[in-house]
């Protein structure tokens, strides 16, 4: 018989913010004598990742954000004896300031839709039965029982399915020449090779609920035929590494991985490659160059991976995301997956919402939602009551949508229509604080340096579009260089080998379009609208709105500012290093950039 | 753990984990226990215990729920039971002996034990 408990107290994002939460709530439910009664559980992440450590208490739904150990006593006896709400623990709500005790309330959560993070935060990753009791491994268990592999593949194809690690290719069809590729060995990759600063919903899924992974792997080795499989996780991921790691070793042991599965004749097995963390590496011949232990570099395709990819045998390479989706497809039918999104994109995307935004996290959607949804429902809206500007979907290589296009509704097409990509579902909000000829320049910075080399105009391209953008950013730039980023971004995008360079211009071909003034401002003016490009802005201060409280003149580091006490004081430019510690300081907003 | 050999072995496996992780899966059943001051030192604590085994022992799908003092002292332990959009029912003065026959007739024969009720609310 298994244990019964009347509540379960679900604590996520334990790792990083509060080590000492979790055995402080243990102990106080076993002094408190329900230990028999409620069960402590370490979950996943559900993307509140603006307020954690979080707390959801079970079945009665109630929500605690930004738990600390010293709220556990208060906690228990409130909660968990007494039945009763800790208000001060509750969300608020960022506009309203509102108070908002249970979960299914949240705009946050309540606007999302979880189909691949279903798990996530539900139950112990580490733990295949509660896995099992969930449904998992359900579906395995009716493609193994009921199903042929051309059936499997049927349904993959009719849901509708693509690529989540951005290129958006039909998975059935990639599974389909897989399958037909003529050869006895042949291999399943999941790619969890997240390279994105600032995305994270490869790692979540892979540390939250790594059993789904592994189910969506074995369905499709078995709708393949492949007998071993690979999941190229970044070492950076100790958690994931170790989560999923753990939950292979189970599944050897329940007999869902190893030989004949589940008594069905069929064999196949998963192994760990963990990932020295090169961005290249997301790109799937980087990748199975990297697993086959040669330098993680890309090389041109055809020959597909589905005819040729790991030691020469066809590989079918997936994102970490399109197989945990793999499941709930054969569970729930292709025909309910197709019932969600767009015409041309079905189903759910995960985005990580970063950057000027009230509730930065993790969200899974469905697509076609608009960017306006996403960022001023689900995100709460700017910090600090700001302006949007822009927002870059798609990790680095990514382009900046502008203001007027918030109400586009996200999917594969409609971000490749405005000069965008999907990605990897990376989402940086940007405020009217923020300089898009800098951030065009700080994202080629990124990929200059992630560029493997191996073809020119990845490597040289990006170099000139990186020298010309610093050389605005400074103020020494002219306005043909417009037109020579133009022609570069271009031949950099047509002529690289792979994703990586195919992708790098976005960041400066759709700010050249959609900002233009401001890149203009810069060469012609010599000024940076939004007040960040050092060489092109002065602090001043504002003599009518200065006290002259000292407190500037005390902390500049360069002394550059002077004047009497309860005088208006002036800075010197010729001083001034422009680190804006006035400005941050000044309680009276003296300090103006120009 | 032994290995799972067949379908069915999977499917028995389920079966037995489900209740393991109830509190977290949706259910129209909700019984509430009264659990202030006075329903616990008038035994509100045995009785739940009593339920929790009651609805292990028959595999009963139901979220058992504590909540403070109603106001009705004298009658604790209270218990109440809602199951959908019917009526919450208040039964009073349970004891641990009571539960099986309450759980009998009320969750599974779905007839409220008259003499035992102590109130209705909504429905």
């Amino acid at each position: 018989m298994t244990e019964q408990y009347r509540a379960d107290v679900l604590v996520s994002c334990l790792h990083d913010r509060a080590p000492e939460l979790l055995p402080a709530l243990e102990k106080e439910v076993k002094d408190r004598g329900l230990g028999d009664e409620v069960r402590v559980v370490e979950a996943g992440c559900r993307g509140f990742c603006f307020t954690g450590p979080v707390i959801l208490v079970e079945p009665d739904g109630i929500f605690y954000v930004g738990v600390q150990p010293a709220d556990v006593p208060e906690l228990v006896e409130e909660t968990l004896v007494k039945g009763r709400v800790v208000e001060r623990l509750t969300y608020r709500e960022p506009a309203s300031r509102k108070r908002i005790p249970f979960y299914k309330d949240i705009p946050f959560h309540s606007k999302q839709m979880r189909v691949v993070l279903r798990n996530c935060g539900l139950i112990n990753p580490t733990s295949i039965d509660e896995y099992i009791a969930v449904g998992g491994y359900q579906a395995l268990a009716k493609v193994l029982g009921t199903m042929t592999p051309e059936q499997v593949i049927e349904e993959v194809k009719k849901s509708g399915l693509r690529g989540r690690g951005g290129a958006g290719f039909p998975t059935g069809r990639k599974w389909e020449f897989t399958r037909k590729a003529p050869s006895d060995i042949k291999y399943v990759v999941a790619n969890g090779d997240e390279g994105d600063p600032g995305a994270f919903m490869d790692r979540s899924l892979l540390e939250g609920d790594p059993h789904s992974v592994l189910e969506g792997m074995i369905v499709g080795a078995y709708a393949i035929g492949a007998h071993q499989g690979f999941i190229y996780v970044r070492d950076e991921y100790p958690l994931a590494v170790k989560n999923v790691g753990i939950a292979i070793e189970q599944a050897r042991e329940y007999g869902l991985l190893g030989q004949d599965i589940l008594g069905s004749g069929f064999d196949f097995d998963i192994k760990i490659v963990r990932g020295a963390g090169a961005f290249v590496c997301g790109e799937e011949t980087a990748l199975l160059a990297s697993i086959e232990g040669r330098a993680g570099n890309p090389r041109p395709r055809p020959p597909f991976p589905a005819q040729s990819g790991l030691w020469g045998k066809p590989t079918n390479i997936n994102n970490v995301k399109s197989w945990a989706n793999i499941p709930v497809i054969i569970s729930q039918g292709a025909d309910w997956f197709r019932q969600i999104g767009t015409e041309a994109s079905k189903g759910t995307m995960i985005f990580s919402l970063v950057g000027k935004v009230n509730n930065t996290g993790l969200v899974e959607v469905p697509m076609g939602i608009t960017l306006r949804e996403l960022i001023f429902d689900i995100g709460g809206g700017i910090q600090g009551g700001r302006k949007f500007k822009a927002v870059q979907t798609g990790g680095p290589s990514g382009g900046c949508i502008p203001a007027e296009l918030l109400d586009l509704p996200v999917d594969y097409e409609r971000l490749k229509e405005v000069g965008s990509i999907m990605g990897s579902g990376g989402m940086i909000v940007m405020d009217e604080h923020t300089c898009m000829v800098d951030v065009a320049r700080y994202f080629l910075d990124f990929l200059k340096d992630e560029s493997c080399g191996k073809c020119t105009p990845c490597r040289e391209g990006i170099k000139q579009m990186l020298a010309i953008l610093t050389r605005i950013t400074e103020g020494a730039g002219e306005m043909a260089d417009l037109q020579t980023l133009e022609e570069l971004a271009h031949v950099v995008r047509e002529a690289s080998l792979c994703g990586l360079g195919q992708t790098a211009p976005n960041p400066v071909a759709s700010t050249l379009r959609y900002f233009h003034d401001e890149y203009a401002a810069h060469i012609v003016d010599h000024k940076c609208p939004a007040g960040v490009c050092k060489a092109l802005i002065e602090f001043s201060i504002l003599a009518d709105k200065c006290t002259g409280c000292m407190v500037c003149a005390r902390r500049c580091p360069q002394q550059a500012i002077s004047g009497e006490k309860k005088q208006a004081h002036v800075i010197d430019q010729s001083l001034c290093i422009k680190c804006g510690v006035c400005q941050d300081l000044c309680k009276f907003d003296a300090v103006v950039v120009q | 753990m032994p290995k799972l050999r067949s379908l069915e072995e999977l499917q028995k496996l389920r079966e037995q984990l489900q209740g393991g992780i109830r509190a977290r899966t949706a259910t129209s059943t909700t019984i509430t226990v009264g659990m202030g001051t006075c329903g616990i030192s008038a035994g509100a604590r045995e009785v739940m215990h009593a339920i929790l085994a009651e609805l292990d022992r028959r595999g009963i799908n139901a979220h058992v729920t504590t909540v403070g003092c109603i106001g009705m002292c004298s009658k604790e332990p209270l218990v109440d039971i809602q199951q959908g959009d019917e009526p919450r029912v208040t039964y009073g003065n349970v004891t641990p002996a009571m539960v099986p026959r309450l759980i009998e007739e009320h969750l599974v024969r779905g007839s409220v034990v008259e003499e035992w009720v102590v109130g209705r609310v909504g429905g």
